[in-house]
């Protein structure tokens, strides 16, 4: 259905083809995401993602991926990475970007830039526990998209708010999450 | 001395053992908040021997059992009357000012100046409920501990409660026990046992000496005085009631409530981190028994060794519930109470409205005191078993600031 001349760089035949076909093989449908992460030193840690769980079967990047966290020398860091709350924003803002991306190709709508911007809102007196009534986390995230495209601006509104209604970052951050932690 | 609950009349009675003239406004009869702010079934959590005031035993024949409301009004009462407290019933306080020398306390049956002036007015006088509370739909009845009376009070159907404090936990159970489906949120609470190797655990704080841990000796000293009322019952059967417990009973368990968005509640689904850090404090308290009994009285008898399953998780707990759909009808919000210091009219309270004390003498409010607070002075300071200690300590202090400025001016 992608439309003629409309490049996204999006493979929406492929996607819709998956779509169908996960339809009736339900099993297949199910995902396995995993992460690995290792201390260095300090706050400074390393993660790599490589193989998943899908389609039935092991599945594995092309490489691995590596990233470095870290806190800011104002915490005392020798900040080695982003933070981990900025990765939060990072998935966040990569995968309502690839939902954009996707929907656009979808209804033919050409886009010319993407991008944006995120802030996330975080009093430290939680982590910090000097006040029990204020949340670890972030307490407002505030993404800002800014696009040129070949489309009205209410239509890409709309496409904004399709990747919103699409996205798993932005379901894993809105909504509980069930977390089980365990020691081996 | 403004109140005259438990706390404040075991203050009256050792001003009186030091003859300093006193007197006790009361806004309404002694013992007020046990009469007019509790639940129908409520009991105390503390065994009836551990009703102890300072030279007022508990002297009934059933030192195991747990009073019920009236039996407490009846005991602090029989109190008052013993030490002749010279309390004044039906009578509001209004504000209380500083003056030079003193307080100014307006009443609405006339005014009184003193040097010195002790908040006895309790530390539950305010349900605290969270934000959250103002997204309710409006089809949802909201009640609190302190207008829940029983389960007659809830429009018939489901109820979700909120919090798994020791209020929690008993409103959970007596409702579910009246034929509403009840679900639980359950944020940080505190798991205990009713009995431990064959004792009542409150006679293990208090023998091992936690109970008298001193303010001034806990690390974290805010949380303590932050934490949720143990998961008690006092009932004539001495039951535990904990999670297990009620989730074998059949109330949904799910995790603190941690919003309401477009009419559903959403849960925390991080339950398993909150059963695990439960039970590994009850383990490390329970711990601290052992090791007391084993070294320091080994001549006390108690039962064998005891242990307690964990606290199991659901598989998969529920992580929202849709409240528009007419599954729930009633919300009780089981989420802690405050104290009310809105008549005091001099800057001693936090950013967050509590009360600046160190182990109840106010700062910058020199003659100024308080007790019956959360750990004012000692873990025990808000059972009624803990309020001689503290009156002791206060009341050491204040006369001390009496001699002190009387002499100096």
């Amino acid at each position: 259905m992608g439309q003629d001349g409309v490049k996204n760089g999006v493979n929406i035949d492929a996607l819709l083809a998956a779509r169908e076909a996960l339809k009736n093989a339900p099993e297949a449908a199910k995902f396995t995401w995993r992460a690995s992460c290792k201390w260095q030193s300090g706050t400074h840690a390393t993660s790599t993602v490589q193989g998943f769980h899908g389609l039935g079967d092991e599945q594995s990047h092309k490489t691995q991926f590596s990233f470095e966290t870290d806190h800011p020398e104002v915490f005392a860091s020798e900040d080695h990475g982003a933070t981990p709350v900025e990765l939060v924003l990072v998935g966040l803002a990569s995968c309502l970007t690839a939902g954009v991306a996707t929907v656009a190709q979808n209804r033919g709508i050409q886009l010319r830039s993407v991008e944006a911007k995120l802030e996330g809102k975080m009093n430290l007196y939680g982590i910090l526990g000097i006040d029990s009534d204020v949340r670890n986390g972030y307490d407002d995230i505030k993404v800002t998209f800014k696009i040129d495209a070949d489309a009205s601006k209410k239509d890409i509104e709309a496409l904004v708010a399709q990747s919103q209604k699409r996205s798993a970052v932005y379901d894993i951050v809105t909504n509980p999450t069930n977390v089980t932690v365990e020691v081996l | 001395m403004i109140g005259a609950g438990h706390a404040g009349l075991a203050v009256s009675r050792v001003l009186t053992e030091h003859s300093i003239e006193h007197v006790v406004l009361e806004r309404g009869e002694v013992a007020n908040s046990w009469r007019c702010q509790r639940w129908d079934s409520l009991r105390l959590l503390t065994p009836n021997w551990q009703s102890r005031l300072p030279g007022y035993p508990y002297r009934g024949n059933d030192p195991d059992g747990f009073m019920t409301m009236p039996e407490v009004v009846e005991h602090v009462s029989g109190f008052a009357a013993a030490i002749s407290a010279p309390v004044r019933t039906h009578t509001t306080v209004s504000s209380v000012s500083r003056i030079d020398g003193g307080y100014h306390v307006a009443t609405d049956a006339g005014e009184i100046r003193g040097r010195s002036v002790v908040l006895a007015s309790g530390a539950a006088n305010l349900p605290h409920v969270p934000k959250v509370r103002e997204v309710v739909p409006p089809r949802i009845e909201c009640f609190t501990a302190f207008d829940y009376r029983s389960p007659d009070s809830l429009p018939r159907g489901g109820v979700l409660v909120v919090g798994a404090s020791a209020t929690g936990v008993q409103l959970a159970d007596e409702i579910h026990r009246s034929g509403r489906p009840v679900t639980l949120a359950v944020g940080e609470h505190v798991r205990l046992p009713r009995t431990y190797r064959g004792r009542d655990v409150l006679w293990w704080m208090e023998h091992s000496g936690v109970w008298n841990q001193r303010y001034d000796e806990i690390d974290d000293l805010e949380r303590a005085r932050g934490l949720p009322s143990p998961q008690l019952i006092g009932t004539p059967e001495r039951a535990t009631l904990d999670l297990n417990i009620l989730r074998a009973a059949g109330v949904e368990i799910v995790g603190r409530l941690a919003a309401i968005r477009d009419g559903r509640a959403l849960f925390s689904g991080g339950l398993r981190n909150q059963f695990a850090l439960a039970d590994l404090k009850m383990q490390r308290l329970l711990a601290t028994f052992d090791e007391w009994a084993r070294n320091t009285a080994p001549h006390v008898e108690v039962g064998p060794a005891e242990h307690f399953e964990p606290t199991r998780a659901p598989e998969s707990p529920r992580l929202s519930l849709d409240l528009l759909r007419g599954e729930i009808r009633s919300i009780v919000w089981a989420t802690g109470f405050r104290p009310d210091y809105r008549w005091l009219d001099v800057p001693v309270l936090d950013r967050k409205g509590e009360l600046r004390h160190d182990g109840g003498v106010v700062v910058d409010a020199p003659g100024m005191y308080a007790i019956g607070l959360p750990v004012l002075r000692r873990r025990k300071s808000t059972f009624i078993i803990g309020a001689e200690d503290d009156a002791r300590d206060i009341v050491g202090h204040l006369a001390h600031y009496l001699d002190r400025t009387s002499s100096g001016s």
